[in-house]
């Protein structure tokens, strides 16, 4: 089966470096072809690594507590770049302060996230969404 | 003696060097128009004559050529997204030494390839996709290409996935494909010396005969690259060196012309500071771009258009109406000398923000981004503030015996995100000999770099060692 290929980094003007690199290894491991933007990552960025590698997801990371300002809006662009059906995650330390995380996911999935991912989530489960999502494998 | 001919058949002046091996010395230079409407060998001839009376009769035993006149290596770049292939292929472009005369981005229409008929380019460079990446672009690029009716050659350089189903749908006698690597194989990482390699070998086999300029064969051995292309290669060598010889280190070279301005950079331009992340497309470590819209005559108005007529007016002292009407006199006379003391102000303010703006244009960029823990800089683009060699050729800049002012006129930019030059030293290429050692490196690499450190290195410094 040809490899899924994943863009990942950290969005907005979070230099959080750590996390993304852990992430780059866990999901190679896990049998990806993974493009890492790094950190400093803006949406059209992200966007045009996706079409330029016809990425099948797209997994943002946001570790300062800006998230939901970085993120809004990069559903709507993906659509506009022909990015219709790309599967949209995001984690990390998304919002700042200690506000019920089902709002929190809320807000996101109504932003057009697939899925929403809890601090301290480990790399196994979001291979596992994956793995759901893009092999329909449970 | 051991005499070769180097002859550099510019858009406008057609250029001879001569040049002795065994003493790795220039025996002398001459020019004159050159003659692409009738026969360029007219130009040759009368140069070669002129020549001839300062060297005394020798034989050559080789004679190089390259060649920008006839309108040059004109191109055309597809690619997908505007600052990853797209960009890539323009890059690629500028590297082969062409002039690209359209970039075109994601899916082409029929009105492009109707324009692209109407341009018609000698070689369209074909990219889209990093390698496994999306193949939709390039494949339906390759269709609408099949249907454009006028000829050219496509260099395919995209999706090595996408390979075979493009050259079946495009290749024929009309649009000969050739394949070759990926510009950019990987996201954000440049390759593109294997498409300049092809573009290359086109311009020799195909280009050069169909645009009359191989008429002088038997006389010299063909023209062997685009005038651009041997001035990447010298300034290259300059860098570099070789085994035996050091060269000067990382460089920046601009050639300021009447239509155009050329910005090259020998210099890898990474961060120059820890807490510096790069973005982006890794730039080509020889790096040559072209500003089209940028030069002292044809386009004076660029100039003034770019850096602002204000700029125009401050740097030369001049009013801006009086700007305008010299800038009406140019835009009547292209072959304008200034002669008074205000038209001489004028083109020294014009010379300055030409490079200036080709300069600004070809560096990078910082971008403070201010996170929770402190500001934090990214850099977009080459950082060429340490590179500490500035090489000026073109006729504007080597007749003006203000050069090393203009480059330090242009250098003056209190934006200090912007990543030129600023502390460099400016050497001028005073005998224009640039191309003729770009071509002679192909045949005699340790006395091309000889005669390139005697003109351009600084006295005992390079020594070789």
């Amino acid at each position: 089966m040809e490899k899924k290929s994943l863009i990942i980094g950290v969005i907005g003007a979070d230099v959080h470096a750590v996390g993304n690199q852990i992430l780059y290894f866990a999901f190679r491991e896990a049998g990806y072809e993974v493009i890492n933007l790094g950190v400093t990552v803006s949406q059209e960025e992200f966007i045009e690594a996706a079409i330029e590698s016809k990425a099948d997801a797209i997994l943002v990371s946001s570790l300062y507590g800006h998230g939901e300002l970085d993120c809004q809006g990069l559903r709507d662009k993906c659509n506009e770049a022909g990015l219709k059906d790309i599967l949209l995650y995001v984690g990390g330390n998304i919002v700042v302060g200690k506000q019920p995380f089902d709002e929190v996911k809320q807000r996101f999935v109504n932003m057009g996230f697939n899925r929403v991912f809890a601090p301290g989530t480990s790399p196994e489960t979001t291979i596992a969404a994956l793995k759901e999502d893009l092999y329909g494998e449970k | 003696m051991r005499a070769v001919l180097l002859i550099d058949f510019g858009s406008t002046y057609t250029k001879l060097t001569a040049v002795d091996l065994d003493t790795a010395q220039v025996l002398a230079t001459a020019d004159d128009f050159t003659t692409a409407s009738t026969d360029v060998m007219i130009g040759f001839e009368k140069a070669l004559k002129e020549l001839q009376v300062k060297t005394g009769d020798i034989t050559y035993e080789k004679r190089l050529a390259c060649s920008s006149a006839a309108g040059g290596l004109q191109m055309i770049a597809c690619g997908l997204v505007p600052a990853l292939t797209a960009k890539a292929a323009k890059l690629a472009a500028f590297g082969a030494g062409a002039k690209v005369i359209k970039t075109y981005a994601y899916e082409l229409t029929k009105s492009d390839v109707d324009e692209i008929d109407q341009k018609n380019p000698d070689i369209l460079l074909l990219t889209g996709g990093t390698d496994g990446g999306n193949r939709e672009v390039i494949e339906h690029n390759a269709r609408m290409l099949a249907t454009a009716k006028s000829a050219f050659p496509v260099v395919y350089a995209g999706n090595r996935a996408s390979v075979d189903v493009c050259r079946d749908i495009l290749h024929s006698d009309l649009h000969p494909v050739f394949t070759t690597d990926n510009v950019m194989p990987v996201l954000n990482k440049l390759n593109i010396l294997p498409a300049q390699a092809v573009i290359r070998k086109i311009f020799l086999e195909k280009i050069i005969s169909g645009k009359g300029l191989s008429q002088e064969k038997g006389l010299i051995e063909g023209i062997i690259m685009p005038t651009p292309a041997a001035v990447l290669a010298a300034l290259t060598l300059l860098s570099e060196g070789t085994e035996k010889q050091r060269g000067i280190g990382e460089l920046v070279a601009v050639d300021l012309g009447g239509a155009t301005t050329d910005i090259y950079s020998i210099a890898k331009g990474l961060p120059n500071n820890a807490s510096t992340v790069l973005h982006g497309l890794r730039e080509p470590y020889a790096k040559r771009t072209v500003e089209g819209d940028i030069g002292m005559r044809y386009s004076a108005k660029g100039i003034i258009e770019a850096a602002g007529i204000e700029e125009v007016a401050r740097i030369s002292g001049l009013s801006e109406t009086t700007i305008s009407e010299f800038l009406a006199r140019i835009e009547e006379d292209k072959s304008i000398i200034p002669q008074t003391e205000e038209e001489i102000a004028m083109d020294y303010a014009l010379a300055a923000l030409a490079v200036r703006t080709g300069l600004i244009r070809h560096a990078g960029v910082l971008e403070q981004v201010y996170t929770p823990v402190g500001p934090a800089y990214q850099q977009v683009g080459k950082d060429l503030t340490e590179v500490s060699n500035i090489i000026v050729t073109g006729g504007a800049l080597i007749h003006s015996p203000d050069y090393q002012e203009i480059v330090r006129e242009a250098v003056n930019v209190p934006d200090e995100q912007i990543l030129i030059p600023r502390k460099a030293e400016v050497t001028k290429d005073k005998q224009y000999i640039l191309s003729a050692m770009g071509l002679l490196a192909t045949y005699h690499q340790d006395t091309a770099l000889k005669i390139l450190i005697n003109e351009f290195g600084k006295d005992g410094v390079y020594a070789a060692s």
